[in-house]
């Protein structure tokens, strides 16, 4: 059998592609259910090729309401809410929003409530910076760190189910206090934790820090300068990552920050890759925070015991005395009592300043609260951020955010 | 630091500002016509260049200005906040101008608080809604609003273009998945898992 030869013309296809180059836009839509989003974020971009040229990102998929929702309950009903901004770092949330009222009220706090606050707060922003990067690793290809991560994040659960109840949605804080003391036996465990854990961040270190493919995706990627951090109205690590100065437990201290030692890492570049530093560089100072705490907690009541109209008395006393009865059935009912005026107050949180501006009117529930949220105000740099990179270096991107979409829809 | 100095320095041949008094942080009334302007200034000269917050507070139909924007500023070098804020002139249809060219954050704060009040602010270079979809009549954080909802026709006129057919929204009561009330709860509770046909009784085609 013979066998035919037939040529075929095939043409330059890099030339073809590049006569293409500058007419043919593609659309592309991201989201708003896909593991790079992190939730459920949308994104609207034009390609050229590989090359973004234009990104719209799409919010409110899950949006439900929770200033509405404010509105209409007491100050302590709305609590539970809160866990539920941004779900990685409940307890640091249930911290923002009692500090808010309590201020408006004009409440000082005993030591002891302060150093637990700050314990929880501390805690929470290990176990969302836990999460963080090992999600991140996870998008920029590296599996195994997100195992290890995960393993830690696992055992602050426990700690924190068995200080709240609850692993995740924590309703720790009341107005006033925090719904209970710590139990015994917690600290010594919290302190063998917090011994362990810098031995995993090596682990973590040790397979992400200086590993080749990781450096070729994170450094040099997703840069933002130090004007537009500022700009677009960035907090937290993705503003420190661009080399602002700006910590609100430094410069703003609540709850007794000012009595612990701690450095604040400060990014050069701001790529994804110093975002990526900075984090891991505040999950060691949380570590030294959280030692501090336990080794100096103070004794005496986890509560303001003199706010007889804003923190509800302790349950035994209400069941056989008739003024705390009163008291409790006031503050169930009507809520807690807090003067009319306005307040904004920001929480250095683990995403960025978690900021409530309150406005009330008197008496137990708030005319107006407004969530200011650190995710949205982060992804809002995105539509100016995105252009220009590669489609495949969006999951870095979107990673070294860190963002949290039920707390950028609220 | 802010002082008394400082707020005399600012508020010093600037009539279109008064002062508050609240406890937390300097807060100033100013009126919409300056606001680009004055925003500018704080930025550039009083180096408040952090707009941390831009939202609305309704004070209810029957007030007399019914709406006003409140802005919060940071600055770095103060490591304060400074509060603004402007009443908008109609409570019929609000409208300031938009901070936006000044302040890149202003952009989304200022969606959110047309999206949520209904409140315009003028030469914003994308003013649509951002929480809601684009075809949401109402605007919820309106104190007339109800808390339960108006229940609204989906957006899905994409989806009803292909399919030819009307998209219905989920109901709020009486759905597959809600129930009833009427009947007993073991009777009305959805079941994922049909149990009505064994190897006796075979599954009905």
């Amino acid at each position: 059998m013979s066998t035919t030869v037939k040529e075929i013309q095939i043409g330059d296809v890099g030339a073809q592609a590049a006569s293409h180059a500058n007419n043919e836009r593609m659309s592309l839509n991201v989201g708003p259910s896909h593991p790079t989003t992190h939730g459920v974020l949308r994104l609207l971009m034009e390609l050229d090729g590989d090359l973004i040229t234009r990104c719209e990102p799409v919010l409110g998929y899950l949006h439900r309401g929770d200033e509405k929702i404010a509105e209409n309950m007491t100050y302590n009903q709305f609590v539970p809410y809160t866990d539920r901004l941004d779900y990685l770092a409940p307890l640091a949330n249930n911290v923002a929003y009692a500090i808010t009222v309590e201020k408006l009220a004009g409440l000082n706090l005993p030591e002891r409530c302060e150093a637990i606050r700050v314990l929880v707060c501390e805690m929470a922003r290990i176990s969302s910076h836990l999460l963080g990067m090992g999600v991140f690793g996870m998008d920029a290809g590296a599996w195994t760190p997100f195992m290890y991560t995960f393993t830690e994040r696992e055992k602050l659960y426990t700690l924190f189910e068995e200080l709240t109840g609850a692993r995740f949605t924590t309703s720790y804080t009341r107005i006033g206090g925090v719904a209970r003391d710590l139990p015994d036996g917690w600290l010594p465990k919290v302190e063998k934790f917090v011994d362990e854990l810098p031995k995993a961040i090596d682990e973590v270190e040790k397979l992400l820090t200086r590993n080749r493919i990781f450096l070729d995706r994170t450094e040099g990627i997703g840069t933002i300068s130090k004007d537009d951090a500022i700009a677009y109205g960035l907090t937290g690590p993705n503003l420190r990552a661009s080399g602002v100065d700006l910590d609100l437990r430094k410069d703003k201290p609540y709850s007794g920050y000012e009595k612990y030692e701690f450095d604040v890492p400060i990014g050069t570049k701001g790529d994804c890759y110093d975002r990526y530093l900075v984090r891991i560089e505040e999950v060691r100072q949380s570590i030294l925070i959280v030692k501090q705490v336990i080794a100096s907690m103070p004794s005496g009541l986890w509560y303001a015991e003199d706010a007889k109209k804003i923190f509800a008395p302790p349950k035994e006393k209400v069941m056989t005395n008739m003024e705390e009865l009163i008291q409790n059935f006031m503050i169930v009912t009507e809520g807690p009592q807090v003067p009319s005026g306005e307040i904004y107050f920001e929480a250095e949180n683990p995403k960025g300043a978690l900021g409530f501006y309150l406005v009330s009117k008197g008496g137990g529930v708030p005319y107006r609260l407004k969530i200011r949220a650190p995710s949205f105000c982060n992804l809002s740099i995105l539509e100016k951020l995105v252009p220009g990179h590669m489609l495949s270096d969006i999951t870095v991107i979107l990673g070294s955010l860190d963002f949290v979409m039920g707390e950028c829809d609220r | 630091m802010i002082d008394d100095d400082f707020v005399n320095a600012l508020l010093h041949e600037r009539d279109f500002l008064s002062i508050k008094h609240r406890e937390d942080c300097l807060t100033l009334n100013c009126s919409p016509d300056s606001l680009v302007d004055f925003c500018k200034h704080l930025r550039d000269e009083q180096t408040f260049d952090l707009l941390m917050d831009l939202t609305a507070v309704d004070h209810g139909e029957e007030a007399k200005d019914r709406f006003s924007v409140v802005l919060h500023f940071y600055s770095l070098v103060h490591k304060s906040y400074i509060r603004i804020h402007v009443l908008c002139p109609d409570s019929q249809s609000p409208s300031i101008p938009s901070v936006s060219s000044v302040f890149p954050a202003a952009n989304w704060h200022e969606r959110e608080t047309f999206d949520m009040f209904g409140i315009e602010f003028s030469e914003h270079p994308n003013l649509k809604r951002i929480l809601m979809w684009d075809d949401y009549p109402y605007f919820p954080l309106r104190k007339e609003f109800p808390l339960a909802g108006i229940e609204v026709p989906l957006p899905a006129a994409d989806v009803a273009e292909v399919t030819g057919a009307d998209v219905d929204p989920a109901p709020m009561m009486g759905g597959p998945f809600v129930a009833s009330g009427n009947s007993r709860m073991s009777e009305a509770e959805p079941r994922a898992k049909d149990e009505s046909w064994t190897e006796e009784s075979e599954k009905p085609l």
